[in-house]
């Protein structure tokens, strides 16, 4: 989706020396992301990768024209290098990091409301795959060969959830115009909502399927605006029948706390919303191939 | 992480809630001498356990001397209790919070939570305390009053005032009712709590506010900066495999079934559980070796499995990507040659390298079935089952 990522997105790394930041860049690189740098504060004018290293965003966004960003930093700093992302003028940032606090997300978002529609950053995740265009960009740590160049959308909470759905589609032939993982957080930057709207205004995308899970508001959310505003199909998949009650299924936001909440009532309410049901994990492929031959 | 009721008192104290006067003992000597020193003429004698419905399970009893005190504290000490949210096998009483009794004029619910839909702080309250807050929505949801906090500027007093005069409060308690409710808020935000519910809220015959009962929960993503929260974690109210788990990195969570999960990934892990379900079989639990599934949790995953005598057979599932099918393979057999699995074992890989990974598995003298879709690998562990 041209929306999010594409071949010119200006890509560069937050934590770009670490570990996880060095390896992640590498894998970008080598699927064709244009990445042009990373910041690692107290290195700057050094070269990590054959590319520079700046002390904020603001030089690096100012030496290369950057507009993307990833996050590589522990939870404890995630908060503030989103931030200084938005104020740098990024556009869209995607922060991969697990463990960030719901009190600093939460500031994270309200500090983001200082920006007008036009100049705000969307942020991705946090705990995510990322976003990949297949063919274009991946701003993420998915393995980018699973994914064949196509016109479905994927949305899912779960990285690895959205690789099984990638790689059923790409066993059955059919394509992916760009996956967006929006991460298994209870409070995180974009909604299925946000993104499933996205995806109705591209033209690159046909329709588009949203891999949830028990616990919060989302998936309903997005059925409803599904069901007022969108011409494109929507297909859902929503794991954890048998997650008990009360419980954290490994995503923090995995967990059943009010109506709606859990599988089977999520699914009864988007069935309402018009949305077509993968009743199972495994047939998320053969339920996108049925709707697209209905088209 | 959750916390006792005693430990959530303590805190809320601290940001100028009134609490009954209490203390915390391990033994009935103990008791009794608190009792006497708490002074007052009648006493309530606390299970500390990390459940609600405390009441009905026999986890509170009131007491009228020092005596009672000290034999209700030795019938409670070292039992478990079972309320309808422990499950079956109950939790262990190892601490007694004696508290003197209040003489209650009415009893009211406080609450505060993340709202997930406004992603800020909700505050809801009701003139029904007592019951559990599932109970309040269902029997009297018109007595529920809310107030959405803007946590960039925290909560202001009209917005305590509006909930205080919205229960009810005669207007000379107004103030007090204010400074109570927006020490929870403080609490609340400056701990990185996710809840925190004083059930029920009372006003005492003296016109006192005190929290009768508290509950408060924190976010794990935040203990690296709360160490004086994470110091209250009690490992006794936990699940041991839970623990096991916790502490090497895996998120865990036991469940009733027989067959034995091993899954990189949250979301893939609950819909294999769901395969499992749909194919007739039931998940003993949902672990989360990690997306990475590196060979260390592999390991650390098939000791924790194997730890649990309900499991009678162990499905793994991993779906790779960066790292490799063939890597995650070298994992699982290194794995089998330190752990000795005794049930049928069940492999599903997918993803980058998935023939290489396959092969490696097949080479190896490891005993095992091997499955190729998520459904594929839910039908053979129920098969293994009935074999």
């Amino acid at each position: 989706m041209t929306v999010l990522v594409d071949k010119n997105s200006k890509i560069i790394i937050q934590g770009f020396t670490g570990k996880m930041g060095s390896f992640h860049a590498d894998e970008m690189i080598k699927y064709g992301s244009n990445v042009v740098g990373g910041v690692t504060p107290g290195k700057g004018g050094s070269k990590h990768l054959n590319l520079p290293v700046f002390n904020t965003v603001k030089d690096a966004v100012n030496e290369t024209g950057a507009d993307a960003s990833i996050l590589f930093v522990p939870p404890a700093f995630a908060a503030d290098s989103a931030m200084e992302a938005a104020d740098a003028g990024i556009k869209i940032c995607v922060a991969i990091v697990d463990g960030i606090p719901s009190h600093d997300m939460i500031r994270i978002k309200r500090y983001m409301r200082r920006y007008i529609k036009s100049s705000k950053m969307t942020l991705v995740g946090p705990n995510c795959a990322g976003i990949i265009s297949p063919g274009k960009s991946m701003l993420g740590i998915m393995p980018g060969h699973i994914y064949k160049e196509g016109r479905v959308g994927i949305i899912s909470r779960s990285g690895t959830l959205g690789y099984e759905a990638a790689q059923q589609l790409k066993n059955l032939n059919i394509g992916v115009s760009t996956s967006v993982g929006i991460g298994g957080d209870p409070i995180n930057g974009s909604s299925f909502r946000d993104i499933i709207e996205k995806f109705e205004t591209d033209d690159e995308t046909d329709a588009i399927l949203m891999i949830g899970e028990i616990g919060g508001p989302q998936e309903v959310a997005a059925g409803e605006f599904a069901k007022e505003n969108m011409k494109k199909p929507v297909i859902a998949y929503i794991a954890g029948l048998t997650a008990p009650k009360g419980r954290v299924m490994g995503h923090a936001g995995a967990i059943v706390s009010a109506y709606g909440e859990s599988a089977i009532e999520k699914v009864e309410i988007l069935k309402e919303c018009g949305i077509t049901i993968s009743k199972n994990p495994s047939v998320m492929g053969d339920t996108v191939k049925s709707v697209l031959e209905k088209m | 992480m959750d916390i006792h009721e005693y430990q959530a008192k303590k805190i809320l104290s601290n940001f100028g809630v009134t609490i009954p006067r209490g203390g915390i003992v391990y033994s009935p000597e103990n008791a009794e001498n608190k009792a006497r020193e708490i002074g007052g003429s009648r006493w309530v004698v606390k299970a500390q356990i990390h459940s609600g419905a405390r009441g009905k399970a026999g986890g509170i009893i009131v007491c009228n001397t020092p005596l009672e005190v000290a034999q209700a504290t030795d019938k409670l000490l070292g039992k478990k209790l079972v309320t309808n949210q422990t499950g079956p096998e109950g939790k262990i009483v190892n601490r007694i919070y004696i508290e003197e009794a209040t003489d209650i004029e009415k009893e009211l619910y406080l609450g505060l939570v993340f709202d997930r839909s406004s992603e800020s702080i909700m505050v809801v309250a009701s003139t029904e305390g007592g019951m559990s807050v599932e109970e309040i929505s269902k029997e009297k949801p018109e007595t529920i009053i809310r107030s959405k906090i803007e946590v960039a500027v925290g909560m202001q007093n009209f917005q305590a005032r509006e909930l205080a005069f919205g229960l009810g409060i005669e207007p000379d308690l107004i103030r007090r009712a204010s400074d109570t409710i927006i020490g929870c808020y403080k609490a609340f935000s400056e701990l990185d709590a996710t809840m925190v519910e004083v059930n029920p809220l009372v006003i005492s015959k003296q016109k006192q506010i005190l929290a009768l009962d508290c509950k408060m929960s924190f976010d794990n993503n935040a203990m690296f900066r709360r160490s004086q929260v994470s110091e209250l974690r009690d490992k006794t109210q936990e699940d041991s495999k839970e623990i096991f788990a916790s502490d090497r990195g895996l998120n865990y969570v036991s469940l009733d079934g027989n067959i034995g999960n091993i899954i990189n990934g949250a979301g893939l892990a609950m819909a294999s559980m769901d395969m499992i379900k749909l194919a007739g079989g039931a998940p003993a639990n949902f672990l989360d070796v990690g997306g990475g599934a590196t060979p260390e949790k592999i390991v650390k995953a098939f000791k924790l499995v194997t730890m649990d005598e309900k499991v009678k057979v162990i499905l793994v599932n991993i779906f790779a990507g960066i790292n490799r099918c063939d890597w995650v393979a070298e994992g699982i057999v290194d794995a089998l040659k330190k752990i000795e699995i005794k049930v049928p074992l069940v492999i599903r890989l997918a993803g980058t390298n998935v023939e290489k990974g396959n092969k490696i598995l097949k080479e190896s003298k490891i005993n095992y079935i091997e499955a190729n879709t998520l459904e594929d690998a839910a039908n053979k562990a129920v098969a293994a089952l009935n074999k």
